[in-house]
């Protein structure tokens, strides 16, 4: 297993001055545009704005899946701006949490083998039992289920609980109520603040849904790349 | 393994469809395998059973029926039998022949022997070659029908050879029993005398080959002896291409086991390689959680490794199941165990090969478009 520079826990997330560009034919586009944020342990940041604002592309330089082009990207205090592929993926093993759309779990596995499957990814026991994040996330009775019988709000729970089986510094959340009615969706917005606070996790979560944000600790705006 | 397991498990269907179409190729292997052995021991039993260790031809003797198209004299078998490291050389007749037991027609190879010889078989049933009018036949020829004291008419020439013994196991050459009959015998009745005829003394000094046994025809060191005897000679591995239909016919076995192997290999790469595009999405998310190409990639072999285990396993066992059934008709049919074995490992590889395309697939996976984004 490729190892990862030891973290020293001072902040959640530190963007500074980061450009991302990517080509669509023979244009350049600035997906993310001299980007600043800090998000605290402990902090859950929503960030709103249209389509295509660059909302993916903050998560993906974030969570070490895409260098940025400029500026500097750290992690619980770790500088992870140059990452080669493998030393990133080893990162996210140990350090980020990802909860996607519709939960995205993986349809053979049951909702306990979910969280198990982060022990086999990382290769070393869960930081937080297994047990007890299905208990926190009110999902001990249906652990049995595989995700093609559990709804959509299921599925979400346990997308955050497996987010956060490793014991991460950082909480990635990419649209987490696109397919939720609003009641659910604030269930799952409420759930993933208290997570947060609970595991003093640094957590950013982007969005389209408004009703949400009053469960966030800040709000931020991205429009053309541009954070506000 | 966490992950190999159940998603087999999941996808039980899909995989147990895939299974069977592998475990019908592994029964036809070993099917084939069996009809393969079947055909060669059918084709040339009499010449691998046989104590021969060379054959020499005449000189320029083309490959194929050589036995037949072959004349050699007693000059150049006591040519061979001066030869170092040669310890035998008999003359040995061979031809093929209509024959009746009573009104059954029976075909048979005769083998011109040397009585007490070291080609001549040992009888299991009956005695040894003792007066010229004698034949010892294959057992497969008792499992026909013929038996002891029976009387073989040959067709045309009406000459009669009482049966007098039975081999221990299969002698056949070029799918026919062997009648093993004294040379003079045999010499008579490949010129055409009938009973009660003289042959002329040219005619009894000439059979088809020289048989061969000792150290040098054990190491095909044979080029001294054909350059004294004047002869063309082959050891006796060799020979089995100079069987009527011997290479045509393990030719065309092993053109259909190759076609197999590469269908095997296809359909297995090609159904993992729509398995992963199925999963792509899965793959995208996991490599996002940090998960590595070797932990992913390592996971596909497993699923393709327990699929093609399971399946050529039990593909094998039904396969030597059928075969035991098959064995027992009329049909040439021999299953042996390295044939077998070689050939369900060649599946299980050559499938694994094919599977290893898929992981071409899985090592591309992008984790970005876990994000949904598209660059």
């Amino acid at each position: 297993m490729t190892t990862v520079p030891a973290t020293r826990v001072t902040t959640g997330l530190a963007l500074a001055g980061v450009t991302l560009r990517y080509h669509d034919g023979d244009t350049t586009v600035r997906a993310l545009d001299d980007v600043h944020l800090t998000v605290r342990p402990g902090e859950i940041v929503a960030v709103v704005g249209p389509s295509g604002a660059g909302k993916s592309s903050l998560l993906a330089v974030a969570g070490a899946l895409a260098p940025p082009d400029e500026g500097t990207v750290e992690v619980g205090g770790t500088d992870i701006t140059r990452l080669s592929p493998s030393r990133a993926a080893a990162f996210r093993r140990r350090h980020v949490g990802f909860v996607f759309q519709s939960g995205n779990l993986v349809p053979a596995l049951t909702a306990r083998d979910q969280l198990r499957l982060v022990e086999k990814i990382t290769g070393r026991p869960a930081a937080v039992p297994v047990d007890d994040l299905l208990a926190a996330v009110d999902m001990t009775e249906r652990a049995g289920r595989r995700p093609g019988h559990l709804s959509g709000g299921e599925r979400q729970r346990i997308g955050i609980a497996r987010a956060l089986v490793g014991g991460p510094s950082l909480l990635l959340v990419d649209e987490p109520t696109a397919a939720l009615d609003r009641a659910r969706s604030h269930e799952i917005v409420e759930l993933l603040a208290r997570e947060t606070r609970e595991h003093e996790v640094a957590t950013v979560m982007v969005t389209h849904d408004h009703d949400v944000l009053e469960h966030c600790d800040r709000v931020l705006e991205m429009v053309d790349g541009t954070l506000t | 393994m966490f992950l190999a397991w159940r998603e087999i498990a999941f996808a039980r269907v899909r995989f147990g469809l895939m299974a069977a179409v592998v475990g019908l190729i592994a029964i036809l292997v070993v099917v084939l395998s069996g009809l393969s052995s079947g055909l060669v021991i059918d084709g040339v039993s009499g010449l691998m059973r046989s104590p021969v260790q060379a054959v020499s031809f005449a000189a320029g003797t083309t490959t194929d029926s050589a036995f037949t198209r072959s004349a050699v004299t007693a000059d150049q078998r006591d040519a061979w039998a001066e030869q170092p490291g040669i310890t035998h050389a008999e003359l040995l007749g061979v031809s093929i022949v209509n024959a009746h037991d009573g009104d059954t027609p029976v075909d048979l190879t005769l083998f011109g022997v040397q009585q007490g010889g070291f080609v001549e078989p040992p009888a299991a049933e009956g005695t040894p070659l003792a007066g010229s009018d004698e034949v010892l036949l294959s057992a497969t020829a008792r499992d026909a029908g013929v038996e002891l004291g029976d009387t073989i008419t040959l067709d045309h020439l009406g000459t009669a050879l009482k049966v007098v013994g039975f081999t221990e196991d299969q002698r056949t050459f070029g799918h026919v029993d062997i009648g093993y009959l004294p040379l003079a015998t045999w010499q008579a009745v490949h010129v055409g005398v009938r009973p009660g005829q003289q042959a002329d003394a040219t005619d009894l000094d000439e059979a088809s080959v020289v048989a061969l046994a000792g150290p040098a025809a054990k190491a095909g060191d044979l080029s001294a002896g054909d350059a004294a005897a004047g002869t063309d000679s082959r050891t006796i591995e060799a020979t089995f291409a100079s069987s009527p239909g011997y290479s045509a016919e393990t030719m065309t076995m092993s053109l259909i086991k190759a076609f197999l192997y590469a269908i095997s290999a296809l359909v297995v790469g090609a159904f993992f390689t729509l398995w992963t595009v199925q999963r792509t999405r899965e793959l995208t998310v996991m490599r996002a959680m940090g998960a590595s190409t070797r932990y992913l990639v390592r996971d596909g072999l497993l699923q393709s490794v327990i699929l093609l285990v399971a399946a050529v396993g039990g593909g094998v066992v039904l396969g030597l199941g059928l075969g035991a059934l098959l064995s027992g008709t009329a049909m040439p049919f021999q299953l042996e165990t390295a044939p077998v074995l070689t050939g369900a490992a060649l599946l299980t590889v050559l499938g694994l090969l094919g599977a290893a395309v898929s992981t071409v697939r899985i090592a591309a996976v992008d984790p970005l478009t876990a994000l949904g984004e598209n660059r």
